[in-house]
Formats: C-alpha cells, sequence, structure tokens
C-alpha cells in the first residue's frame, strides 16, 4: 500500500488545510453528559448502586471476607462473560457457553481418571474439546450464514444430553469420580483453584485471572488490529469483508475463545470441587449473556467494552452474595437478576437518547 | 481493441460473465484497464455495472469467462486478495461500518501497527493524523476523527470511502458511482482526484450514470445494457453526445419518441432520432 500524493494544489482548493481547523458547527456537549452516554459509566454506576444498597441492608457484606467472596463470584461469572462480552460485540451468541463450561470439567476429570492418567494430561484434553467445540460452533455459523441463536441452541441441547448420558454410561452416576488423589491434582489445583491472603483475608485467584483477562480483553479490544476487527464484523460483516477484514477468521476464533473461557471455569470448578455434577451448567449462558448487555454490550454486535462485563458480572456477584448476607431467601436472586437487566437496559437507552441527542 | 491503448492491460476480462443462481446478471464482459487510463463503464440501473466491478475486486467471482490480472488468470474468493494486488474499490454502498469512529473506517482491514510481536498495537497517532490529512484534501474536515461514521451525511460518508481507496489502491482504483450522492463541489473534487490518480499511472474504473463526468475524465467507454456490452470504445471514437444517447436508452428511447408523438402534450423535439445513434460525430472535446 503506497501512500499517494497528489502532484498539483486543487483549484477548486479544499478549505485551507490548516492543523487545528474544524468545521465549527459541533458543540461540546458538557463532560457529565459525555461521560453518562458510555454504558460502561452507567453501569459502572448501577455496580456502585448495588453495593451501597447491600452495605445498608446487609450489614455482614462490610466485613473483609464477604467483600472477598463477593468478587470470588463475580470472577466466576466474570471470566465467562468476558468472552462471550467479545463475541456479542463480533455480533454472535453462544446459548452453549454454559453447558460448555461442564463439558470441559467432565472430559478432563473423566478422561484423567479413567484413563489413569496424570491430570494435566486430562486438562489439556479438555482444552482441546472446548476449542473444538467453539471451532464448530463458528464453522457452523458462518458457513451456514443461519443465526447463531439457533446453531448455538442445537449445541446447547446436544452438550447437555451428552453431559448427562455420558457421564451416566462412564460412572453409572450423575456425577464423576473423586480426582483430588490423582497424580497432578494439587499442582493444578494451585493453578486453577488456590487462594492468598491479603491482609488476613482468604482471596481466591480466579480473581487475579479475572482482572488479568479483563485488561487484556481492553487492550485487545481497543488497541489490537484484531479488536478492530470484532467491532468492524458485529457492526457491518459485509463491509467489513469488503474492505478486507477477515470474517471468517474473526468470528471462529472468537467462538474458540469462549470455549477457552469455558474450559478455564471448567477446571477451576473441578480442582476446587474435586467432583462434577453433570447436570450443572444449564442457565448459566444466560446470565453470562446479561453480565454482558448490562456491561453496555450491543446484543445486535458492534459496540460494547471489556470493562462494562467487569461491572457487570460484579453487580451478579454482589447480589447473589449479598442476599444471603442479609439473610434473604436464595431464590430471590433470579428474580433481582431479570430487574437488574431491564432496569440497567432501560436506563441506557434513556441515557444515550439524551446524551447523545445531537 | 484501440490505437492509444499501449502496453500490457493490468486488468483484462474476456468474455466475462456472473450468474447468481439462474438470474444472469452479466455476460460476454470485455474490458481492460490499463495503467494511466480511465476506463468509464455506463449503463441503467440493474444493468450490472456493480457486478463486473465486485468480480475485480474480489467480492464475486466470475462463472464464465477469463479475469486476467497482469495477463495471468485469477480467482479472487476474497478482497482481501484483490487489496493485496494493489486493487482498491470504492463501493456504491460505501462499506463502512456506522458504529465505528471515522479513522477506524478509514484504516479499516489495513491498519498499521507498531510495537514488536506481543505489544504490537495499533499506530492510533499516526493513523489519525494520515486520517484527517487525506480527508482534508477532499476538503472534507471534521471536527472529530472519533465520531461515528454513521453520524456523517451521505456525501461526507462517500468521500471517507473514496479517500480511503485513493489512499489504498496502489495500482488500480475501482469506483462504483463516487459521485451519485456529491455536491458540485465534491463531485469536482473527485473527478480531480480520478485525474489525479490517473496521472500517477494507476488504472481507473469509473463508473456513473453521468456521461458528463464520464467524458471529462474518461478514455475509454464500455456501455453495459441487460449485462452485456453495449458500447464498448475508446474516447477518439465516440464523442459526447453519442455517449448520452447510448446512456439515454439509445435506440429505445427513438422507439419510445415515436410512440409518445402520438400522444398529446409531450415534447418530443429533444430526444434523438434513431438515425442518431450511427453516425459517429468526432467531436474535438
Ligand atoms: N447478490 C445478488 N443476488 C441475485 N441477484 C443479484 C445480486 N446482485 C445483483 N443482482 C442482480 O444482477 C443485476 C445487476 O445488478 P447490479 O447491481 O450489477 O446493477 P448496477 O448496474 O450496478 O445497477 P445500479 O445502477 O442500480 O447500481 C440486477 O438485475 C440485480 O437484481
Ligand atoms: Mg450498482
Amino acid at each position: 500500500m503506497s501512500v499517494t500524493q497528489h502532484a498539483e494544489p486543487a483549484v477548486t482548493a479544499p478549505p485551507a488545510p490548516g492543523p487545528k481547523e474544524t468545521d465549527g458547527r459541533t458543540a461540546q456537549r458538557p463532560l457529565a453528559l459525555r461521560l453518562l452516554a458510555r454504558p460502561e459509566v452507567g453501569v459502572f454506576l448501577g455496580a456502585v448502586a448495588v453495593y451501597v444498597f447491600f452495605l445498608v441492608s446487609a450489614p455482614p457484606v462490610r466485613d473483609g471476607s464477604s467483600m472477598a467472596n463477593v468478587l470470588y463470584q463475580s470472577s466466576t461469572i466474570g471470566i465467562m462473560a468476558l468472552p462471550v462480552a467479545l463475541l456479542m460485540v463480533g455480533g454472535e451468541f453462544d446459548l452453549s457457553s454454559g453447558v460448555a463450561v461442564i463439558t470441559s470439567a467432565l472430559t478432563a476429570s473423566m478422561l484423567a481418571y479413567q484413563l489413569s492418567m496424570n491430570v494435566w494430561m486430562g486438562v489439556l484434553l479438555a482444552l482441546l474439546v472446548s476449542l473444538a467445540i467453539g471451532f464448530l460452533n463458528g464453522w457452523l455459523v458462518v458457513k451456514t450464514g443461519l443465526p447463531s441463536f439457533l446453531i448455538t441452541l442445537g449445541s446447547f441441547l446436544i452438550l447437555q444430553g451428552v453431559n448427562l448420558a455420558v457421564t451416566k454410561l462412564v460412572t453409572g452416576n450423575v456425577a464423576t469420580d473423586d480426582i483430588s488423589d490423582m497424580d497432578g491434582f494439587d499442582q493444578a489445583k494451585k493453578v486453577f483453584a488456590s487462594s492468598f491472603e491479603v491482609g488476613g483475608v482468604q482471596v481466591k485467584i480466579t480473581i487475579v485471572y479475572w482482572l488479568v483477562f479483563a485488561a487484556l480483553a481492553t487492550w485487545v479490544l481497543l488497541r489490537t488490529k484484531y479488536g478492530n476487527w470484532i467491532f468492524a464484523v458485529g457492526g457491518n460483516k459485509e463491509s467489513a469483508r469488503a474492505v478486507g477484514v477477515p470474517v471468517t477468521f474473526t468470528k471462529i476464533s472468537l467462538f474458540m475463545l469462549v470455549g477457552f473461557g469455558a474450559w478455564f471455569v471448567g477446571m477451576h470448578n473441578l480442582f476446587s470441587f474435586n467432583t462434577v455434577q453433570s447436570g450443572e451448567g444449564v442457565g448459566q449462558e444466560l446470565i453470562y449473556i446479561s453480565a454482558a448487555v448490562i456491561g453496555g454490550c450491543l446484543l445486535t454486535g458492534g459496540a460494547g467494552s471489556a470493562i462494562g462485563p467487569v461491572f457487570g458480572a460484579f453487580m451478579f456477584g454482589m447480589v447473589q452474595q449479598g442476599i444471603v448476607y442479609a439473610g434473604w431467601n436464595p431464590d430471590w436472586f433470579k428474580a433481582f437478576l431479570g430487574v437488574m437487566l431491564l432496569g440497567a437496559v432501560l436506563i441506557n437507552l434513556w441515557v444515550s437518547r439524551t446524551a447523545t441527542r445531537r | 481493441m484501440t490505437s492509444n491503448e499501449t502496453g500490457a492491460p493490468v486488468v483484462e476480462l474476456k468474455a466475462a460473465g456472473k450468474s447468481y443462481g439462474n438470474i444472469r446478471a452479466l455476460h460476454g464482459v470485455n474490458l481492460t484497464v490499463h495503467a494511466g487510463k480511465v476506463t468509464c463503464v455506463l449503463g441503467d440501473n440493474g444493468a450490472g455495472k456493480s457486478t463486473l466491478i465486485k468480480i475485480i475486486s474480489g467480492l464475486h467471482q466470475h462463472t464464465e469467462g477469463e479475469f486476467l490480472v497482469d495477463g495471468g488468470a485469477v480467482r479472487f474468493s476474497t478482497p482481501r486478495e484483490a487489496l493485496d494486488k494493489g486493487i482498491a474499490t470504492v463501493y456504491q454502498d460505501l462499506a463502512v461500518v456506522p458504529l465505528m469512529p471515522v479513522w477506524r473506517n478509514f484504516f479499516l482491514g489495513s491498519e498499521t501497527t507498531k510495537g514488536p510481536w506481543p505489544l504490537r498495537r495499533l499506530d492510533i497517532e499516526g493513523m489519525k493524523k494520515t486520517a484527517d490529512r487525506e480527508l482534508r484534501e477532499m476538503g472534507i474536515v471534521l471536527d472529530d476523527l472519533e465520531q461515528p461514521i454513521g453520524t456523517l451525511s451521505g456525501g461526507q460518508r462517500q468521500c471517507v470511502a473514496i479517500a480511503r481507496a485513493v489512499y489504498f489502491g496502489a495500482r488500480v482504483l475501482i469506483l462504483d458511482e463516487p459521485t451519485a450522492a456529491l455536491g458540485v463541489k465534491q463531485s469536482g473534487v473527485v473527478l480531480k482526484y480520478i485525474a489525479a490518480a490517473r496521472d500517477r499511472g494507476l488504472g481507473v474504473i469509473f463508473i456513473t450514470h453521468n456521461p458528463h463526468h464520464a467524458y471529462m475524465v474518461g478514455d475509454h467507454f464500455s456501455v453495459l445494457r441487460l449485462g452485456t456490452m453495449e458500447l464498448n470504445a475508446s474516447r477518439d471514437e465516440v464523442s459526447l453526445e453519442e455517449l448520452t444517447n447510448h446512456m439515454a436508452g439509445g435506440s429505445e428511447l427513438a422507439a419510445l419518441k415515436h410512440e409518445l408523438s402520438q400522444v398529446r402534450g409531450v415534447d418530443v423535439e429533444e430526444l434523438p432520432e434513431a438515425g442518431d445513434l450511427v453516425a459517429p460525430v468526432a467531436s474535438g472535446e
């Protein structure tokens, strides 16, 4: 690509080019309004509100260890919400992400146990399986052009059934055998499910992973070619293709990224509980998607961030634990989620209408 | 084909055609694009002009005939391959992503980066500066390159798409109705760009409905009708008048004139006679 130079200065000269010149028709909107128009700021304020609410109504939340618990809960949602959010920005959904977590954990656990391998072999094979599931989802979506909602609804049902049936077939039970005394377990537990102490409070390592992944995702989204392509394929796939963006690669790799997230959370589940319940994970995909939407990712693709879903996941973790600390019936959790989702969506809509009014 | 086209063509279509399922959008089209020449493609709505350039830009593949670049047969499976050969296109629908900032749209698919691999990142400052400079040269001054391109006017968006193709088109520049949404001044700027690109030695394919615009910069004219080539002539073989007549529907118009003359109140004096179309007037520009 060569930089083009234009020989003679045009006669119908463009308005004298000066670097500071503007067309002067745009009045700067007040900073506060411009900030509010950003969905990440909205969800941040929402997270603060939820936090303050439970600080007031559930006194045990004020404790440091409670906070560590809330953050832990948030991190297990948040780690998955990140790739789900990137995928949403890229214009697609993955309804199989919740059960895929369990599939990954089951794969690692059962392969290691049945073949008496070092658990790391199981971990590695689970990674391959998870990436393959992501690849298949993405490949089918790209090649058929069908909505990812349909394709991944299919894989959701398939995985849900396979999880239950294969586990029953292999172990004769609904859960896998305890692998905590196998080779490599302690080491793997250190990596995926350990905790460390900060000022007398036990902090789970997933919180660190969560924040590191979020920082990484933000950087990728805003500062790399790949990030540019994610926005482009979600915003207008045809245009992106026409100007040379590798649409197929971008979409499939995003699905594989969700696969990676499912593997990571699956490994955390496996090494913190030693066994896996094969029927779990159903409904989690909607929690991840909600966290991404509350975090300001556009359901139709093309807009969003990685930091928004971090606050979205925090809101969910806060409510989930806050209800327990407040001594309420935990059954209220889902109702709370629904209210927050609707509230966030409505507030975002209202804010973006008022703040971006031109 | 003609005397004033020397050297091997950069892009050449030989009896090329394209069917969308059972719709034959293009059939038996011959087109040559030489370095430093402007080839104009004219035709009615639905004549197949966009289909023609989509083959060359790699968005679609031809289903019959041959497509040669630098004398070798090619079949692009993605627009990236065309871009890598230095063929850049301004699409009729502009191919922009409305929610993305202007500068990101400008460099989309051809982003520049800096830094070593693990830390390789977008050269945001450099890209913004370049985009701003190129847009100003088009006469487009924007307050904020961060604003989503969807908030620009249609004409401004068109200018961004043109500036982008001019910047990235190293050897062949394709413009699909670039002046359709533009005001007089911006149209002038676009025509000047086409002339400037030609003078730099680029081959230009200029698609337009406007024979006046075409005649101002064109070296060669092809008129498409219902997917086939109706006229294929170099500048010294065709006059502006003739071109206009071909464009206006030529022989059909003459027939229409006859019909209309039966109807009261329709002034047919200005419409061409069928005879006007076969007598080329060698106009000296
Ligand atoms: N993707 C497609 N699928 C099926 N038919 C198509 C497709 N694209 C174009 N066509 C058909 O091919 C024919 C030529 O279309 P094309 O877009 O090339 O016309 P055009 O000359 O660019 O017209 P305009 O001046 O309106 O831009 C039309 O009849 C159109 O309906
Ligand atoms: Mg067209």
